[in-house]
């Protein structure tokens, strides 16, 4: 049976409970959030012993079901101070399904300055007191666990920026490769860093496969949903090819390429990074262009970049790490920008929120634009060692265009806008105001819209159509992101029309239940309203639903584009 | 007249990446495209001077031509 497991950090207890009704149909982020907004006081301090951390596979999470092994993780957060989301890959997720945990809550903060790890497996949740791996990297946390606890062990870990308790600080999850995904966005990795927790550990020895109610009716819409993945240009061919990497180049063409700290819409070195070298470089050195961060990635738009000495650097370099590293920081050396991926992976923190900071860093005078090996010496000796000016970077963009008084500092609720100009891209920056997440382009990836083709085409240069848009895509993410889905589903998805009958019909025959297409945007609709009153209530308005305003004063090339939606425009889009 | 056309991602192979046409005024997207071998069916994006276009927009002198296949990410 289904279970909730509860972790009392306050007294180092454990608790074993049913799942309540009401959240039996859900899973993924519908189930984090919805156990946020119920349990954690949305004006609590979000690294106190108030808040909750919590993790929840997806509704389809451990079934055969393609690329549905994501991990949803939950709390309040303590770089927005919204409720906050973030799903990741790695092998945690399906190994919880397995263990036929619904999900972890994480509660309270220990009375003694001590450090605890998790251990989770067919017994239940035993709090072990860690001192060994306390001040580790990521890299040789996992290697250490693996070496304790056999190489199967599923882990999830916190680095030095979550012990530290940086509001940039991820939370890190194993790869099938013993390498790292991240619950990137949001500063999660303080919130476990505050209940001491450096990892968790996953053994799910013994544990049986997850129950399917119908496993007929699932096989046959597995392979429909298969083959829809398979037959989109994009999932089939892009994705495995290029990589995310691949938007570089279109970007860049499309003049919403955030350069220099977004002052311009084109970089000059954009072939140095793109997508098409990468793969080149890639093929070359003998690495990974395709690689699955979970088993059961059908898709697999990750892969191995190896040096030039042929020996490996980093895995899952994704576009926005690119994106932000290179043109938004003027660096076209995309070995650097590899090293230093690797390196936040091994510190633990935002790859997307640290490369912003780096722009707004860059532009403050900490270091001159494009100095690449300033960059890896400030991650590994400034944010890695926590010295003064490395919390203040690890804090994210706005906390150093705070402390240095910087007035273009691209966030919105206090989280870097990622790789997509809303100027000239104008239906993300509807998602980056309004997301209940803070800025962030998956919540409502209207870029598919806007310059892919992909789900129709809405200009990304006039505003007609976009509050829409952005809305619909919104509501069809949240709904996604509690199957335990990868978003990139959603590129076949708005394309072929029998894919997502054939997600809902994985979804009723997993539970024997019978799901519409209706009930599913029902259930995105509610998710955003949840996370919504959650916000009302933490002391967030409509007035912070708003973009920096430099994007309203200071046009981009080449399109001198500018951000010209009222208050009122923008706020039509909670209008369901 | 003078056109520049860009190609990305798997349209390169076999071809090249960045090269400059001279053309009759007049010529649209469509006939640089069937020109290298593409059919419309394989091209999913298409930019003129950065904004998305059609592929019967006529071209006019020193415009740029991307052309993408269906591409994604994010
Ligand atoms: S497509 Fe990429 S992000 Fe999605 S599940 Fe596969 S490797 Fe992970």
């Amino acid at each position: 049976m289904d279970k909730i497991i509860r972790i009392n950090m306050n007294d180092l207890s454990t608790s074993t409970e049913t799942v309540p009704a009401a959240w039996a149909g859900l899973g993924g982020r519908g189930l984090t959030s919805t156990i946020v907004a119920a349990e954690v006081p949305p004006t609590c301090h979000a690294l106190g012993p108030n808040n909750k951390l919590v993790f929840a596979p997806g509704l389809l999470t451990g079934t055969p079901a393609a690329n549905s092994g994501r991990l949803s993780a939950g709390a309040k957060s303590p770089l927005t101070g919204t409720i906050k989301e973030s799903n990741a890959g790695g092998t945690a997720a399906q190994m919880l399904a397995r263990l036929d945990i619904k999900a972890l809550i994480i509660e309270g903060i220990p009375k003694e300055d001590k450090w605890y790890s998790l251990h989770v497996s067919m017994e239940g949740v035993a709090i072990r007191e860690e001192t060994e791996l306390v001040g580790k990297w990521n890299f040789a946390v996992i290697e250490a666990i693996e070496a304790r606890l056999g190489k199967k062990t599923g882990i999830l870990t916190i680095g030095p920026a979550g012990e530290m308790k940086m509001t940039a600080a991820n939370i890190s999850v194993k790869d099938p490769d013993s390498k790292i995904r991240s619950h990137g966005r949001g500063g999660l990795g303080a919130v476990m860093g505050s209940k001491k927790i450096k990892f968790i550990s996953i053994d799910d020895q013994g544990a049986p496969k997850v129950p399917i109610a119908d496993p007929e009716k699932f096989k046959t819409a597995a392979r429909v949903f298969a083959k829809a993945l398979m037959d989109h240009p994009v999932s089939g061919e892009g994705l495995p090819t290029y990589g995310t990497n691949v938007l570089v180049n279109i970007l860049n063409e499309a003049g919403g390429l955030p350069t220099r700290n977004f002052t311009a819409g084109r970089f000059d070195g954009a072939d140095k990074i793109s997508g098409e070298t990468m793969h080149d470089t890639i093929a070359a050195r003998g690495g990974k262009v395709k690689h699955g961060c979970h088993a059961g990635c059908i898709i697999q738009c990750s892969q191995v970049y190896h040096d030039q000495q042929g020996k490996y650097v980093t895995s899952g370099f994704e576009y926005e790490t690119i994106w932000g590293l290179g043109a938004d920081c003027c660096i076209d050396n995309l070995d650097d920008i590899a090293r230093a991926d690797s390196l936040m992976d091994d510190i633990g923190i935002d790859s997307i929120e640290t490369a912003v900071m780096f722009g707004v860093a860059m532009e403050a005078g900490i270091l001159p634009w494009g100095d690449s090996k300033e960059m890896l010496r400030i991650l590994t000796e400034e944010i890695g060692q926590g010295t003064p000016l490395g919390r203040i970077l690890g804090g994210g963009a706005g906390s150093v265009g705070k402390t240095y008084g910087v007035t273009r500092v691209p966030v919105v609720k206090n989280q870097g806008i990622p790789a997509y100009d809303p100027r000239s891209v104008k239906g993300i920056g509807i998602t980056y105001a309004t997301s209940t997440m803070g800025a962030d382009h998956t919540a409502g990836y209207t870029i598919a819209t806007n310059i892919l083709n992909v789900g129709g085409y809405v200009d990304p240069l006039k505003k007609d159509g976009q509050v829409e848009l952005s809305r619909n895509l919104q509501i069809a993410t949240a709904a996604v992101d509690s199957t335990g889905m990868c978003i990139f589903i959603a590129f076949p998805a708005l394309d072929i029309p029998e894919c997502l009958p054939a997600l809902i019909d994985m979804i009723n025959a997993r539970f024997g239940i019978s799901l519409t297409g209706d009930d599913v945007t029902n259930l995105g609709k509610h998710i955003l309203k949840v996370e919504h009153q959650f916000n009302i209530e933490a002391g967030f308005s409509n007035i912070h639903d708003r973009l920096p305003e430099f994007f309203t004063t200071e046009t981009v090339a080449p399109h001198n584009a500018i951000w010209d939606f009222s208050g009122d425009e923008i706020d039509e889009f909670w209008n369901f | 007249m003078q056109v520049t056309v860009k190609l990305f991602a798997t349209f390169r192979n076999g071809r090249f990446k960045v090269t400059s046409q001279e053309l009759t005024e007049g010529t649209g997207c469509r006939t640089i495209v069937l020109g290298l071998g593409l059919t419309e069916e394989q091209i999913g994006v298409v930019l003129v001077n950065g904004r998305h276009a059609a592929l019967d927009q006529v071209l006019h002198d020193r415009d740029t031509l991307a052309l993408f296949p269906l591409v994604g990410g994010g």
